[in-house]
């Protein structure tokens, strides 16, 4: 093995890394408040990925754009992704968890409620052909709606240049923005619930609930916030995946969310700085593990490497910090 | 509705033993009666008897591990697989043994693979057994996939089938609108298994379904299922009330491999041959849904849980496009507004009746 494809493997897999760290968020301050595994969540990344690609589209990127259009397309994009994860998120929590938990219902019936509306979601958007041509805007949208089921691809119009080399490996741009621009929502994010006010209501209630509503705290509003939250930080996520990965698809969420949970949970859910290190630790595991045993069990290797240390560390690599010991 | 599964849950034992065998030979009779509303239009009505069956044979094993227990299993599937193969391996690929065998040592292997799951991931806590069942699933299926000895993707072939005994052979009817006619060019040869006609298949799966619900039954009654109760009410009093928790969940997770290794080698029979497609994560959902929705913790509500997940696709195959978007439209409202389940076990049933009862009094204070 040369140096340079050992360099290739670690940038590639911090990239990866990065991206379900940021994707793992959801899923950690929605089980830090709440106690449950949002299974809804790949599917607020897909939407978010989605809305970046056709904003593009729309707007008609294309490589070979000057370099601060580019950059201009490419915020507007996020923008657009955060704006449309967030209202998925928010849309969840109203139609598959706010009712149940109205009724102390048990939480594995949350659970199916939230997979119910997993399906529902990424068949809506595998769908979009028949549903436009229900009301008539499948010419219209043809572009948009066109082989649902398939893969869309991502217009970037940023060019993906060598900005150095190590050891005869070319350091690219695209992936130095991803990872930087990853870090700096999850630090963003870590200062939000760690300083403000809103954030202190977060940890309140992940801390103690009932205590937390003696204090004024409004538990569903404090709820509401950290799906919206999620929702944000996945729309990012679904940004910079795109600028890695390169395509979409209606079902791309599942396993990704997948990934992206295990990696909430190596690194302890509930915890965001858990979640930044989980992610990397699996991003680079399976990179490693790929070069070891073959691309083919990578998935094993991630697996694997979940149950190990949960064998050894009960509550993940950092602990459950956000949340309270278990009652 | 819940008028109706009261006065089930108080009829006299006579009545209720009368009902279930009643019940019973309903199940065994489907393939031949072939009832138009119920049977299927766009695909072989035996086939989809079968597939419900095992379907339900799997919900019964989950529920084990899931509703008495209250641990949660994404991962179910992995069992499955491992049933499955085991009879594929040693009946084709790398041996011949008899179907019978074949079983018994499907039903040791899935055993044991749940007690090598159990055993180190038992400790972890509740919630963090999800994803590590879920792994686990992942893994069986990635190792089926990728591994040489288990021929990859190309899957298994040859599969063996239990042996058959021709003793009769059975017509079954044929429906002209409401009127039913004998159709004695289409008959099914008592206990026969072959690969067109699934009604063999069902009725041995049904029948093992039955010995499986004694089981359920005698166990959930004894000691073991009320140490399972008390565990899954709340570890901490348990343990300290002397239940050794950590034993009991490895009970359940072992019995729970068991009905679903079980299943798994019944399908990869009837079906002759098995590839590493149908095990994945989403089959371990379809299961999970099947006991929540059926009503967890109560065997009926099982059966009738895989009836809806396993039987209302295929019965409305033409919106076969739809599929999915409509379980997770039902899903989504089934959840929401009936968050017990279907049939909530009678005990649930009890608290929630109760609960109401105080409710409407103290309702009545306020407002009398």
């Amino acid at each position: 093995m040369s140096l340079a494809t050992f360099l290739d493997l670690t940038l590639s897999g911090l990239v990866v890394g990065a991206i379900y760290a940021l994707f793992a968020l959801g899923y950690t301050l929605v089980y830090g408040v709440l106690r449950l595994i949002n299974f809804a969540h790949s599917e607020v990344f897909m939407w978010g990925s989605f809305a970046a690609v056709w904003l593009m589209m729309a707007m008609g990127a294309r490589s070979g754009m000057s370099i601060p259009a580019a950059i201009g397309f490419l915020l507007l994009a996020l923008i657009a992704a955060m704006a449309v994860s967030g209202a998925i998120a928010l849309v969840v929590e109203k139609v598959a968890y706010s009712r149940l938990r109205h009724k102390n219902a048990p939480p594995l019936v949350a659970l199916i409620s939230a997979i119910g509306a997993s399906f529902v979601l990424a068949e809506i958007m595998g769908l979009r052909d028949k549903i436009a041509g229900w009301v008539g805007l499948d010419g219209v949208l043809a572009p948009y709606v066109a082989r649902a089921r398939d893969t869309t691809s991502f217009p970037n119009p940023l060019p993906n240049v060598t900005l150095f080399e190590v050891a005869d490996f070319p350091v690219r741009s695209n992936q130095l923005i991803v990872l930087f621009a990853a870090l700096i929502m999850m630090v963003a994010l870590d200062q939000f619930v760690r300083r403000s006010r809103l954030g202190r209501g977060v940890r309140a209630v992940s801390q103690d609930p009932e205590a937390a509503a003696l204090m004024g705290i409004n538990r569903d509003r404090v709820i509401q916030l950290t799906f919206l939250l999620g929702g944000l930080m996945a729309g990012a996520a679904a940004l910079l995946y795109l600028m890695h990965i390169g395509v979409t698809r209606f079902n791309v969420g599942f396993i990704l969310g997948i990934k992206a949970f295990t990696a909430a949970v190596l690194g302890g859910i509930g915890n965001i700085r858990g979640a930044l290190l989980g992610g990397l630790t699996l991003g680079l595991a399976e990179n490693y593990g790929s070069l070891i045993f073959g691309t083919e069990w990578k998935d094993v290797v991630a697996f694997c490497l979940l149950i190990v240390v949960l064998l050894f560390r009960p509550t993940g690599l950092l602990g459950e910090s956000l949340g309270k010991a278990r009652a | 509705m819940r008028r109706f599964l009261d006065a089930v849950g108080d009829a006299p034992r006579g009545v209720r033993i009368a009902g279930l065998v009643a019940l019973a030979l309903l199940a065994y009779a489907l393939p031949l009666l072939n009832p138009p509303i119920i049977t299927t239009p766009e695909s072989d009505f035996r086939a989809v008897l079968f597939t419900v069956a095992s379907y339900a044979l799997v919900a019964l094993g989950l529920n084990i591990v899931l509703g008495y227990a209250g641990l949660l299993d994404l991962g179910y599937v992995g069992f499955y697989a491992v049933g499955a193969y085991t009879v594929a391996v040693f009946g084709s690929l790398h041996g011949n043994l008899p179907f019978p065998l074949l079983m018994v040592l499907a039903v040791c292997i899935t055993t044991a693979s749940g007690l090598l799951l159990g055993a180190p991931t038992l400790r972890v806590r509740g919630d963090y057994l999800a994803i590590v069942t879920l792994g686990f699933g992942e893994i069986i299926r990635l190792v089926a996939l990728n591994s040489e000895w288990l021929n990859g993707a190309r899957g298994i072939t040859g599969i063996p089938r239990p042996p058959s005994v021709e003793l009769f052979e059975i017509p079954r009817l044929t429906w002209e609108g409401w009127v039913a006619y004998v159709d004695l060019g289409d008959k099914s040869v008592f206990m026969k298994f072959a690969l067109l006609d699934a009604t063999p298949y069902y009725w041995l799966t049904l029948t093992v379904i039955i010995f499986v619900l004694f089981a359920d039954v005698l166990l959930q009654r004894s000691r073991v299922g009320r140490a399972w109760e008390a565990t899954r009410e709340d570890e901490e009093a348990a343990e300290l009330n002397g239940v050794p928790t950590f034993r009991f969940k490895l009970l359940a997770f072992a019995m729970g491999a068991f009905v679903g290794g079980m299943s798994g080698a019944l399908f990869a029979s009837r079906q002759g041959s098995i590839n590493p497609e149908p095990f994945v994560i989403q089959i371990s959902i379809l299961f999970l849904a099947a006991v929540v929705i059926g009503g967890q913790g109560n065997r009926w509500g099982a059966i009738v849980g895989a009836i809806v997940v396993a039987y209302l696709p295929e019965r409305f195959r033409e919106a076969s496009e739809f599929r999915v978007l409509i379980f997770g439209l039902a899903l989504l409202v089934l959840s929401n507004f009936r968050p017990q389940g279907l049939l909530p076990p009678r005990r649930r049933r009890r608290v929630n009746r109760e609960t109401d009862r105080k409710q409407q009094m103290e309702g009545g204070v306020v407002h009398g």
